[in-house]
């Protein structure tokens, strides 16, 4: 089959590879119809990865048709359509009797080579390299898909599948990070990063009763589409002091909930790396956190994979603010979003600026990660 | 981990009412010194611990080590306790001093970490309790002879 492979540092490639195969009882696999690239993935093109190989398969976030099921599966029968959520879970862990799935304990192929005193690992994810889970990515024809049963979803005949894909993980994760700040009605959230991610938490902010919603960036064309499909209010970070424009659109008091979605900080430059700056500088993290009014929440979201510098730690503890992160959704919520897809109250079509089919996917990352042509996220079809 | 209770020796085969007392701490008796992480040869492995979800009973069905546990009945000792907060059991073992190390295949997929093998058998143990299943990662295209093109 197809497949769009990691190639070597900002290099990918549609190459042949061997088709998935049945490898547990609780398997099925997938044909895909639709996949999208996603923010997690931009690390791993530009081989900031060390385990990445050449040939590995990317994507996280894809929907398609089940044409193969293993013995062990129950919900599942050939020519389901199904969007697949981005955590891969078994559902019968502590962490997933708690809902929590993207810290599923038993989703990773080998996490007893993973060393103990370095970190515990989280949940499997499709398209990452073999040693952080050992799971092909969706950005193919075909995939195999683990703990079916719990990670897949039947997609509702009224829901199209250039909307459900964004069930996988966008959707989830926007809902995600509204749900850790504990979003009140007439609550003002403040999002950095107007890519699909921010444009989903505004969204769920919304619909939880934030009074405001302001989303800050610097792609024009990202701002307005948040603020025509998620009434959050637009701030260009160019042109606004943004840290005044918040405390003036929060009565003074700085935002209840800051989420920091704009992925990646980013990467040190030769300068830095021969000044002595020995780690990223979360720029956007750091004016959340000033932001924030106090006793307020400042959610991180996105897989940063490694340390940060610069971090206001005193004013985390003297304003006694709360700060929680999340780099993957939990599953429990993607029935939900599905219906509400299907009500028409959750529309996120738009988000898929580019539609492209699966041969052009190395266009279409260099599209999404130089943000060139207006690009949100590409949707690949193979 | 810090030992509760009273001990109780258990080898492979655990009574029926050794496990009963789920409260008690089981192990297998200790067969003396190896090198530990800081090069001190008296001071004993390192134990390698899960915690599984579910109650002792269901992790040692019967009182037995449950496979793949038992293939190493004689190179590691065992103690199996509830977790605290409802949370399961907490399931303990370690490689024995004095045992030679894995030979052909074992040794290298074990390398120069014995505890590696001991990790991976305590996960495998999790994931069937579990999930049901141990998970297998996908087949590499390096496994195949077809390559990526």
């Amino acid at each position: 089959m197809r497949a769009l492979c990691w190639v070597a540092a900002g290099e990918l490639g549609v190459r042949e590879v061997p088709d998935p195969e049945l490898r547990n009882e609780r398997d099925v696999i997938v044909r895909v119809r639709r996949s999208s690239t996603c923010g997690g993935d931009l690390p791993l093109l530009a081989g900031r990865h060390p385990l990445l190989r050449a040939g590995d398969v990317l994507g996280a976030e894809f929907l398609g048709e089940v044409v193969e099921v293993g013995p062990g599966v129950r919900r599942h029968r050939a020519g389901d359509r199904v969007v697949v959520g981005a955590s891969m879970a078994c559902g019968g862990c502590w962490y997933c009797r708690q809902g929590l799935h993207s810290c599923c304990d038993n989703a990773h192929a080998d996490s007893a080579s993973v060393d103990p005193d370095w970190a515990r690992p989280d949940a499997g994810c499709f398209g990452r390299p073999r040693a952080a889970g050992g799971f092909a990515g969706g950005h193919a024809e075909y995939v195999r898909v683990p703990y079916a049963d719990v990670s897949a979803f039947r997609v509702p005949d009224a829901v199209d599948d250039d909307r459900a894909v964004f069930a996988a993980d966008v959707a989830p994760t926007g809902w995600l990070a509204a749900e850790l700040g504990a979003v009140r009605p007439g609550d003002v959230v403040a999002i950095w990063g107007a890519g699909a991610v921010g444009q989903l938490t505004a969204w769920a902010a919304v619909l939880r009763g934030a009074a405001r919603v302001l989303i800050v960036d610097r792609h024009e064309e990202r701002l307005r589409m948040a603020e025509r499909h998620s009434d959050a209010e637009p701030l260009d970070y160019r042109r606004t002091d943004i840290a005044a424009e918040l405390r003036d659109r929060s009565g003074g008091r700085g935002p209840d909930m800051c989420v920091v979605a704009v992925g990646t900080p980013l990467t040190r430059s030769v300068a830095d790396r021969f000044g002595g700056q020995h780690a990223d500088r979360p720029d956007a993290l750091r004016e959340a956190v000033h932001a924030c009014r106090k006793s307020g929440v400042v959610v991180v979201l996105g897989g940063t994979g490694g340390f940060v510098d610069a971090f206001p730690l005193g004013a985390l503890t003297e304003r006694r603010l709360t700060l929680r992160g999340a780099s993957r959704p939990d599953l429990r919520d993607v029935p939900m979003l599905l219906d509400r897809m299907a009500r028409d109250e959750l529309r996120t079509e738009h988000l898929a600026t580019h539609r492209l089919p699966l041969a052009r996917g190395p266009e279409g990352y260099a599209l999404f990660r130089d943000r060139a042509d207006g690009c949100v996220r590409a949707v690949f079809t193979p | 981990m810090v030992p509760m209770g009273r001990l109780a020796r258990a080898g492979p085969a655990l009574g029926g009412a050794a496990l009963a007392g789920a409260a008690r701490l089981l192990r297998v008796p200790h067969r003396g010194g190896r090198p530990g992480p800081d090069g001190d040869v008296a001071a004993p492995a390192r134990w390698e611990v899960v915690t599984v979800d579910r109650p002792p009973e269901q992790v040692l069905p019967d009182g037995r080590w449950p496979e793949p546990l038992r293939r190493l009945d004689g190179a590691v000792e065992v103690r199996v306790r509830p977790a605290p907060g409802d949370r399961g059991t907490e399931l303990a073992a370690r490689p024995l001093a004095g045992v030679a190390p894995p030979t052909g295949l074992a040794a290298h997929l074990v390398g120069d970490d014995p505890g590696l093998l001991v990790r991976r058998t305590l996960r495998q143990i999790k994931q069937r309790v579990e999930a049901g299943e141990v998970l297998r990662a996908d087949r590499s295209p390096l496994d195949r002879p077809e390559g990526p093109g």
